[in-house]
């Protein structure tokens, strides 16, 4: 099979010196999915494709994809599980080969009809994690999510070998999208692509998704490269960068100035690969045409910033002091990774802000202060003593949405972050 | 709150539906409804049908909150009200839903007439928090004696 190892390819483009962008881009329809990805490779960028799944896929409701295939429903992604493999293959032939990467994209906690699809289709690029995709996107108990994760690992670990390197990537770096501190992402991140690691991936990336305030993202990448540093040994890694997860900008201009930053700082902060978010995003499932907008505007912005200099980033930040403690709490829990993440979440060392996951203490808060960086209201039994507190209070549901939808404010009315 | 001593706060099942992993909107509603005077239980994101049915016949709020953004919400919502109103405990119930309910971002007469028809007392547009509060500042699910 003539394909280029995902994390290859992406290292290839960083030689280069030039940023990977990527939709998430999704159709039910096989033949307009063919087209989203020929779109894709032929757009004016560097780009891997992507498969981004459905709803019902993702919760292993596979009765329900077939309905609504059977009765013509559009869904929200591509059912991979329900397409015949014969009807895959027809959407991949020709255009997934070794300039062009394909990543699958769900968002399952439980992912192994998943992971057993797609290995047969002859794909071994994904995404997810026992934490990202079991806590805030599920009822899943968190212990069922780590023995799945563990058991996907191994399946994908399975087929590295004669030419492939299957790749994982963690959405460590997202956890609800908006308002988390970003010392607990670069953990979940960095403690996830462990878990991947000791579970036999030798590629893996490690996410990081752009928040409220440009320079504490700076400090959040430097922070994940100089941890994954540190930790991960000789697997192959990087970072990639999501456009902002949260309530996004509804104005054209708005929502394209955002991505554009997004970019910018992944390029400024040396990540290797952006997932890209499209004008549309506010308004419905994006479009082909959205997308390829999206990641043509992407390359344009990033071909524009300046890559830091080769070298482990100076990191002394207050996100990588933070960041560390957690990361080395957990790990000192436990030599599984997965057993650690388990006892962390009960004892509350990892804690969620605002997640309503039973598994979650639920205790720690979060807000946005005066000069945009993301705080602690509360820090619950996080280790990460008093000072972490920025301010005690009580958030309202006026709070809460202000707080959610300053992003989109500050663009839409022609600002930035 | 506003609720006088000794009357009950009207009690509220907010929950999201079965293949919908979104978590914002279900906690901005919690908090919304908390600050009107009623009791809310949460179910999150991802709630099957029978374990939100079980937690109503469980629990027997005056008022069934369902939010759902992923563009499923049509299909997900009309066999979840299905569900719900199949169970003769909860044949009186409000029962709303809200939200993103299709993928198109397109707001649907037919598709709102099914899920009327179905058993929800309302449909919701995106965002229309004032309809929504009116609806709650009427019998039978006032939170204000």
């Amino acid at each position: 099979m003539t394909q280029a190892p995902f994390g290859e390819f992406v290292a290839g483009a960083r030689a280069r010196g030039t940023l990977v962008v990527q939709p998430r881009m999704g159709f039910s329809d096989p033949g307009r999915m063919r087209q989203g990805l020929a779109r894709t490779r032929a757009a004016d960028a560097v780009t891997v494709g992507t498969l981004t799944l459905d709803s019902y896929t993702r919760v292993r409701d596979l009765d329900a994809a077939r309905r609504a295939l059977a009765e013509g429903v559009t869904l929200n992604g591509y059912p991979i599980c329900t397409h015949p493999p014969e009807t895959t293959r027809g959407v991949l032939d020709g255009i997934h080969d070794a300039s062009f990467p394909v990543q699958v994209r769900h968002g399952s906690p439980r992912p192994e009809h998943i992971v057993a699809a797609l290995l047969g289709l002859g794909l071994d690029a994904t995404e997810g994690g026992p934490v990202s995709y079991c806590l805030p996107y599920s009822r899943t108990p968190l212990a069922e999510a780590v023995v799945c994760w563990r058991t996907a690992c191994e399946m994908l670990a399975e087929h590295t070998g004669d030419g492939r390197v299957p790749h994982l990537e963690s959405f460590g770096g997202c956890m609800l999208g908006q308002l988390c501190p970003p010392a607990v992402l670069v953990a979940v991140s960095v403690l996830e692509g462990l878990f991947f690691a000791r579970h036999g991936l030798r590629s893996v990336s490690l996410s990081y998704a752009q928040q409220t305030s440009p320079q504490q993202d700076l400090e959040a990448v430097a922070a994940l490269q100089r941890l994954a540093g540190e930790l991960l040994g000789t697997v192959d890694w990087h970072v990639v960068l999501y456009a902002y997860m949260g309530v996004y900008p509804l104005s054209r201009g708005g929502g394209l100035n955002l991505l554009e930053a997004a970019a910018r700082l992944a390029v400024t902060s040396g990540a290797s690969r952006l997932i890209v978010k499209t004008a549309a995003e506010a308004h419905r499932i994006p479009t082909v045409a959205d997308n390829v907008e999206a990641l043509e505007a992407a390359a344009r912005a990033a071909a524009t910033a300046t890559a830091p200099p080769p070298g482990p980033p100076a990191a002394d930040s207050e996100v990588y002091a933070e960041a560390r403690t957690l990361v080395h709490a957990v790990l000192d829990l436990h030599d599984d990774v997965g057993t650690a993440l388990l006892t962390a979440f009960r004892r509350g060392l990892l804690d969620i802000p605002y997640c309503l996951h039973p598994d979650n203490a639920g205790r720690a808060r979060s807000f946005i202060d005066h000069d945009g960086r993301l705080r602690w209201g509360d820090t619950g039994a996080l280790p990460l003593g008093g000072a972490a507190v920025s301010a005690a209070r009580k958030v309202t549901s006026a709070d809460l949405l202000a707080a959610l939808s300053r992003v989109r404010r500050a663009y839409d009315s022609g600002g930035t972050a | 709150m506003n609720s006088m001593p000794g009357t009950p706060m009207p009690t509220v099942l907010v929950t999201g539906t079965s293949s919908d992993a979104h978590t914002w909107n279900l906690v901005y509603l919690q908090l919304l409804l908390e600050e009107w005077g009623h009791e809310v239980t949460n179910l999150g994101p991802c709630a099957p049908d029978d374990l939100v049915m079980g937690s109503a016949v469980e629990l027997r709020p005056d008022l069934i909150v369902v939010s759902s953004v992923n563009g499923h919400g049509h299909q997900d919502g009309l066999r979840l009200v299905q569900v719900l109103r199949a169970r003769p405990e909860l044949a009186g119930t409000t029962i709303v839903i809200g939200g993103k309910l299709g993928t198109d971002g397109l707001r649907n007469v037919g598709q709102v007439r099914r899920l009327l028809a179905a058993g929800y007392d309302r449909v919701f547009d995106d965002g229309d928090v004032h309809a929504f509060r009116d609806m709650l500042a009427r019998p039978p699910v006032r939170a204000v004696s």
